[in-house]
């Protein structure tokens, strides 16, 4: 399960980044990848629409999220709680 | 007060993907009116528009982009990538401070609201792309045009259903006249060809079934079209310094308001627009050799335009040629009197006159010269465009040849 979140939200970044997932480290920031604001938003709206989940995230304030994106290591992390929480 | 020029031209709509396309079709009579493709069309009982058949945005956008663009601002990036091409203009440093963009539009990003209402009301789904607010923002065209052409100045979108377009040109003309702006990027766009916006027409009971013929005694109604039309507008002596390829000059503009119906069309109103703009552009009624009607097919509006021509030009109306375009490119709402003024500049340039197709039987209520069926070639030096809006507000745009 958790190789399939991981490799599934890559993808998604990847597309967003307009980048190859070979390129794409785990400790990766969201400015490392060249994603904008908008950018991020679509990501996550993509990512909510796969896995049919809600993911916390303020826009608005994304520091003040509980949701953690320092990295994209630490966004599948949070993806995968959130997978996993659905589908108990 | 500074005089203001056509440097460029650009279009996309059910006759043409580009200006010399438009006006072939328009100089052949041709008809952009058919029957559309969309989903639950088989509800409607209004199947026929003048819809862009065979537009793919991608070969003109880039896949990121295209998410941020609804159908409207895809035209409207489209024709004004074709007028700033036509002009040479490139907007940096103090000229970009000093160009803006205006646009008419009615229904904005209403492909973008149809769609997405129908995903949360009817497919039941709860969440919505996060880019819905910036596609169907009525300004979104603007905004966009602006952000990719470098456009820092003056920028807004008016909203005036039927003479949207009209209306815009004209702000975009005061502020070239004024000096407040020294080129600016305006006309209209507009794409309400889906289920919810032609439900929505249908409920007026105001159009056609079977097709557009204005001035003429068989007319039942309109048909909409789609598309946008965008010119660049430009201080006299920047583009005269610079060796532009002038098309015409706005010679005048004036705007007046019914204060009478929310629907119905009054000669009073129209007649006083009419008049206004020819004051305005200091011009006789002799000088019109060409009116761009608002004809749009209905039994009010052709009737009602028709008498206040008839007042304002007198014995002359029966020397001018009067034209309704809407009966090829079907009626844009609030991207139509960008894409009629396609026609005046043509019939001013080069003697095209544009016909009113599909005309079948003469209506003693419209004893005009509507250039029946068929183009005529006969050299004008000065144009009117009428809009006439659904709330009474009108704007007339007279041009002259230079």
């Amino acid at each position: 399960m958790s190789i399939s979140v991981q490799d599934k939200v890559l993808s998604i970044i990847a597309e967003q980044a307009m980048l190859d997932i070979s390129d794409i480290s785990l400790n990766m920031s969201v400015e490392d990848l060249g994603l904008d604001s908008l950018g991020l938003v679509e990501a996550i709206f993509s990512i909510e629409e796969f896995f049919s989940i809600n993911v916390p995230f303020n826009a608005n304030d994304p520091s003040a999220s509980e949701f953690d994106i320092s990295s994209v290591g630490a966004i599948i992390t949070a993806i995968e709680k959130l997978v996993l929480k659905e589908c108990n | 007060m500074n005089r203001v020029v056509i440097t460029g031209q650009g279009t996309i709509n059910a006759l043409g993907f580009n200006v010399a396309s438009t006006l072939k079709s328009m100089e052949n009579g041709q008809s952009g009116i058919s029957i559309m493709d969309f989903p639950n069309i088989d509800r409607l009982n209004v199947k026929i528009g003048g819809q862009i058949k065979d537009f793919d945005p991608q070969l003109y956008f880039e896949r990121q982009k295209i998410t941020f663009y609804d159908r409207f601002t895809q035209f409207a990036l489209i024709a004004a990538k074709e007028a700033i091409l036509q002009s040479g203009l490139v907007f940096e440093g103090e000229l970009s401070q000093y160009s803006g963009v205006v646009f008419g539009t009615a229904g904005g990003g209403l492909q973008t609201q149809d769609e997405n209402y129908r995903a949360v009301y009817e497919d039941g789904k709860n969440r919505v792309h996060p880019f819905v607010v910036p596609r169907l923002m009525n300004n979104a065209a603007v905004s966009h045009v602006s952000m990719s052409n470098n456009l820092k100045g003056p920028s807004f979108t008016v909203s005036t259903a039927c003479a949207s377009s009209n209306h815009a040109m004209g702000q975009a003309f005061h502020l070239v006249r004024s000096g407040a702006a020294k080129v600016m990027i305006t006309g209209g766009s507009e794409s309400m060809l889906c289920f919810g916006g032609i439900k929505a027409w249908e409920g007026l009971r105001v159009m056609s079934q079977d097709g557009c013929r204005p001035f003429c005694a068989s007319r039942n109604g309109m048909v909409q079209g789609e598309g946008a039309a965008v010119f660049v507008f430009e201080e006299f002596e920047h583009a005269q310094t610079r060796g532009a390829n002038i098309l015409a000059e706005i010679s005048g503009f004036a705007m007046s308001s019914d204060a009478g119906d929310i629907v119905m069309p009054s000669v009073g109103g129209a007649r006083r627009a009419i008049l206004a703009a020819l004051q305005d552009a200091k011009l006789n009624p002799e000088d019109i050799g060409y009116i761009n009607a608002h004809g749009t097919g209905t039994t009010a509006n052709d009737k009602t335009e028709t008498l206040a021509i008839k007042q304002v030009f007198q014995n002359h109306s029966k020397k001018i040629m009067v034209s309704s375009t809407k009966s090829m490119h079907g009626h844009l709402i609030g991207g139509t009197g960008a894409v009629e003024l396609l026609a005046c500049i043509a019939a001013l340039k080069d003697g095209m006159i544009a016909p009113t197709i599909g005309y079948q039987e003469y209506d003693p209520n419209c004893d005009l010269d509507v250039v029946p069926n068929e183009a005529r070639q006969q050299k004008v030096n000065a144009v009117i465009s009428n809009a006439f809006a659904f709330g009474g507000l009108n704007a007339v745009i007279a041009l002259s040849s230079i």
